[in-house]
């Protein structure tokens, strides 16, 4: 009998669950990944990932969980899924306890649980502020076991640059490129799992990880894989701004009670902790009474903007306001927070359970991603996969913070065992495909890299890419203007013809870092158009999607998914209903009880 | 016009592992909060040496910036730290910039620490669950435990427990700090505890604990505050308790 295999390209925590599952499913599995699968961006999630298992007798379910996921992301998820997802959260969490996450726990020995954003149930599991970084280990640990037992094979100091697809249209592999001898090789298989995360490197500075560039969505896209709802952008309302990155200060600061405001005097020149109560502007508390500090994140950001640019109200006149935990007993702070506040007293000296912390929102997760079908993660091309960040699958217009870790391992839990019976129906198998196909999709990649090392030019690709996020970044995040966006639009088709001309100033092919960069830049490119294509067209308010022009949601003409696709070299906008089938769209509000 | 403040850095550089390897020293403009990865950036957009030379681009890794994913450690004034964390205003100038030591090296600060993850298999650090089916909850622990267990899990493997051990070297495969840790941390869940003396065992022989000679370097170095000399000791002495065990039961 033919024994399939299975590629998973991405170790987080998407791609580790896959992983695993496929090999459970006694599929042989290769994972691909950029950095050693321990150090994905998946350790960056801080504040913990939701289940409503009514641990604290306030009557959480299930149904309540899925009700509050569909209307924080404003009635633009498929509904089915995402029940399905919030009926497995309670085992997922039971799960990775098995595993021997170190959660934080109650007197009792069970599993602590507190407040997030957008609901009104404690119903985030967590350990310490590094929630991200210990599930992600806990995969990783049970990957290494089947890694030792022969069943995983792992790449992890190379990159995906494309799909093999033959000629009808069924992907039978990738083509990826060892990072240190950059040579560049095809890799046969059944079927191939991408959770390959987010696309902060899209907007210059984020909240993600380096490796977070959306190259590999990107690159299945200009191979014919649709890309849905990518003008879904998510802005964190808390991050502490820094030229290198933007550090995410967690929703859980504000789950344990941490307080948002700013001086109610713009001139005022008091240190925060000596301006007297009355003397401060609790702006979150003040217009959202029911949620307050908790209200979901494009709500927080688009507060924290109207306080900075139109009320003229930022601390010392800056972009800023202030993040207070100072009232919350040192004790607490250290057993549950203790994370976030070390990164904040580490890059800026100063100690955030003494003094307020000044944050600003930043750039942090993409709802859209790539096209899957509403069953089992497949893509629009037979063979591929995707879970995880990379899919578009679960948050509608806005994800619901602590919702994107149990997405990511039940898209991944969904994602594994449906590569694997695919590839065991599949008739003909990877093996039985000529080599030529192959090596024309190797060929294909190595020119690209000899066009790129040898070419003369006068741009670099590091300036490019800065330009680049300052352009996204202003115009195409919180607030979005359609002729700023057209704009926007034409400056990357500049900086597109621009890159023609890049320069890689390291022409050597060992340990290339620039090469690589090169390659994700003009991925990139392509995927912001799709973006901010997607943004221009839709006029209306949506989620995280905001138009000062369309201030309303409009269901009657966008209640509807975009789904971009790439014909002839271009980018084409199609549309298609959203699955409204179990819970009535209605208005969104956070200043009463819903 | 005010003087702009400059930053000057030297980075030991070499092509790969079997080139020579040279110094090259750059002169940078400072800006506030500057940490060393601004620092390699800046060098990766404008590739010319302090003396008007061309020259390639850093090869270094990092990748979440925050200091939690253990990519970017490295020698800086000779200390072994993350490059995310080490700020410029506080670090002596010139910066002087080297690869961790203990590793093989790949190209200019990038070092292959694949030795870690497979010691993290020679002992075996993982709970070993029936599968991931459904089998309710895990069993109860009490918080006292999970405060133990938390801070050794919070571990990087950034590699600068190694780097900093003079019981790491060429003569030598000793697992390290971090891996010792790590088996205290999975021998101290309840279903991780099952598995105990298979772990305990996996630390005996050539480069297991008893080549640690106790320099303690290792407990200053960790990024993340892990109590590793206390990690050390109370494996050492579950690894003697084994070993008696072993030769009395013959």
């Amino acid at each position: 009998m033919r024994q399939p295999k299975i590629i998973v390209v991405g170790g987080g925590l998407a791609g580790l669950m896959a992983t695993i599952r496929v090999a459970e499913a006694g599929v042989p599995v290769e994972l691909f990944s950029i950095v050693p699968v321990k150090r994905s961006h998946s350790v960056c999630a801080q504040g913990g990932i939701n289940a409503a298992k009514n641990q604290k007798g306030e009557g959480d379910t299930t149904d309540k969980h899925f009700d509050d996921t569909i209307y924080g992301g404003d009635f633009l998820a498929n509904q089915p899924l995402v029940k399905r997802m919030c009926e497995a959260a309670p085992g997922i969490i039971d799960l990775l306890d098995r595993m021997g996450v170190m959660f934080n726990r109650t007197p009792e020995g069970l599993l602590d649980y507190r407040r997030f954003g957008g609901t009104l149930y404690h119903r985030t599991a967590f350990a310490g502020a590094t929630t991200g970084q210990q599930l992600l280990y806990a995969l990783d640990e049970q990957v290494r076991r089947h890694e030792a037992e022969d069943k995983v094979k792992k790449f992890e100091s190379s990159t995906f640059l494309s799909a093999v697809i033959d000629e009808g249209r069924v992907c039978r592999g990738i083509c990826a490129m060892d990072l240190r001898s950059m040579e560049v090789k095809t890799y046969a298989a059944d079927a191939v799992i991408f959770a390959t995360g987010g696309i902060g490197a899209i907007f210059g500075r984020s909240t993600n990880s380096v490796v977070c560039t959306g190259s590999a969505q990107s690159a299945l896209f200009q191979q014919g894989v649709d890309y849905a709802n990518g003008e879904f952008i998510q802005v964190h309302p808390t991050a502490i701004p820094g030229e290198d990155k933007l550090r995410l200060m967690s929703e859980s600061a504000r789950g344990e009670g941490g307080r948002v405001w700013v001086p109610r005097n713009p001139a005022e020149k008091r240190p925060p902790r000596s301006i007297p109560e009355a003397e401060r502007f609790y702006f979150l508390e003040e217009w959202y009474p029911k949620y307050g500090n908790l209200v979901p994140r494009d709500i927080a950001t688009r507060a924290i903007h109207r306080i900075v640019y139109q009320e003229k109200l930022g601390v010392d006149g800056q972009a800023a306001v202030y993040l207070d935990v100072t009232h919350i007993p040192r004790e607490t702070l250290d057993r549950k927070l203790e994370g976030i506040l070390e990164i904040y007293e580490k890059f800026l000296g100063v100690d955030p359970r003494v003094e307020p912390m000044k944050v600003f929102p930043a750039m942090h997760y993409t709802m859209g991603g790539i096209w899957v079908n509403g069953e089992d993660q497949a893509t629009n091309v037979p063979g591929i996969y995707a879970a995880g960040e990379c899919e578009y699958q679960y948050h509608g217009a806005n994800r619901l913070g602590a919702n994107s870790l149990v997405s990511c391992i039940f898209g991944g839990g969904i994602a594994g065992p449906a590569a694997a019976q695919y590839a065991k129906n599949l008739e003909k198998g990877a093996e039985s495909i000529p080599s030529v196909v192959f090596d024309a999709e190797k060929k294909r990649q190595e020119e690209k890299n000899q066009k790129l090392i040898s070419q003369d030019g006068s741009e670099n690709p590091i300036t490019i890419w800065r330009e680049f996020g300052y352009i996204m970044t202003e115009h195409v995040t919180v607030t979005r203007i359609n002729k700023n966006l057209e704009m926007a639009e034409a400056k990357i088709r500049t900086l597109q013809e621009r890159y023609k001309k890049i320069n890689l100033s390291d022409r050597t092919k060992w340990s290339n870092q620039t090469l690589n960069f090169a390659r994700e830049l003009e991925n990139m490119l392509i995927l912001a158009r799709v973006i901010t294509l997607g943004a221009l067209a839709r006029n209306e308010s949506r989620g995280a999607h905001y138009k000062p022009d369309f201030p309303d949601r409009d269901d009657a003409n966008w209640l509807k998914t975009t789904r971009a696709k790439w014909v002839n070299n271009e980018i084409q906008l199609a549309y298609e209903p959203v699955d409204i089938s179990l819970i009535r769209p209605r208005a969104r509000r956070y200043d009463a009880a819903k | 016009m005010a003087e702009t403040k400059q930053v000057i850095v030297k980075v030991k550089r070499q092509a790969s592992p079997k080139d020579p390897a040279r110094w090259e020293e750059f002169s940078l403009q400072w800006r506030p909060s500057m940490n060393v990865i601004i620092c390699l950036r800046d060098i990766a957009e404008n590739p010319v040496t302090r003396d008007g030379k061309k020259t390639t681009p850093i090869s270094y890794d990092s990748n979440c910036l925050e200091e939690i994913c253990g990519s970017c450690a490295m020698l800086i004034n000779g200390k072994a730290r993350m490059a995310c964390s080490a700020l410029v205003d506080q670090l002596e100038q010139p910066i002087r910039i080297e690869p961790l030591s203990k590793f093989p090296l790949v190209r200019d600060l990038t070092v292959d620490r694949q030795f870690m993850f497979e010691s993290l298999k020679r002992v075996k650090a993982w709970i070993p669950i029936d599968g991931t089916y459904n089998l309710g909850e895990g069993p109860r622990i009490s918080p006292e435990i999970q405060e133990k267990g938390y801070p050794l899990s919070n571990c990087i493997s950034c590699g600068s427990c190694l780097e900093v051990c003079p019981q790491v070297n060429e003569h030598n495969q000793f697992v390290g700090a971090a891996i010792i840790s790590q088996v205290r941390l999975f021998n101290m869940h309840p279903t991780g505890a099952m598995n105990k003396s298979e772990r305990l065992k996996a630390l005996m022989g050539p480069g297991g604990i008893q080549e640690c000679a106790n320099a303690q370097n290792c407990v200053h170095a960790c990024p993340k505050n892990i109590p590793l000399t206390e990690s050390i000791a109370e494996v050492n002495r579950d690894v003697w308790k084994q070993a008696l065990l072993g030769w009395l039961t013959g």
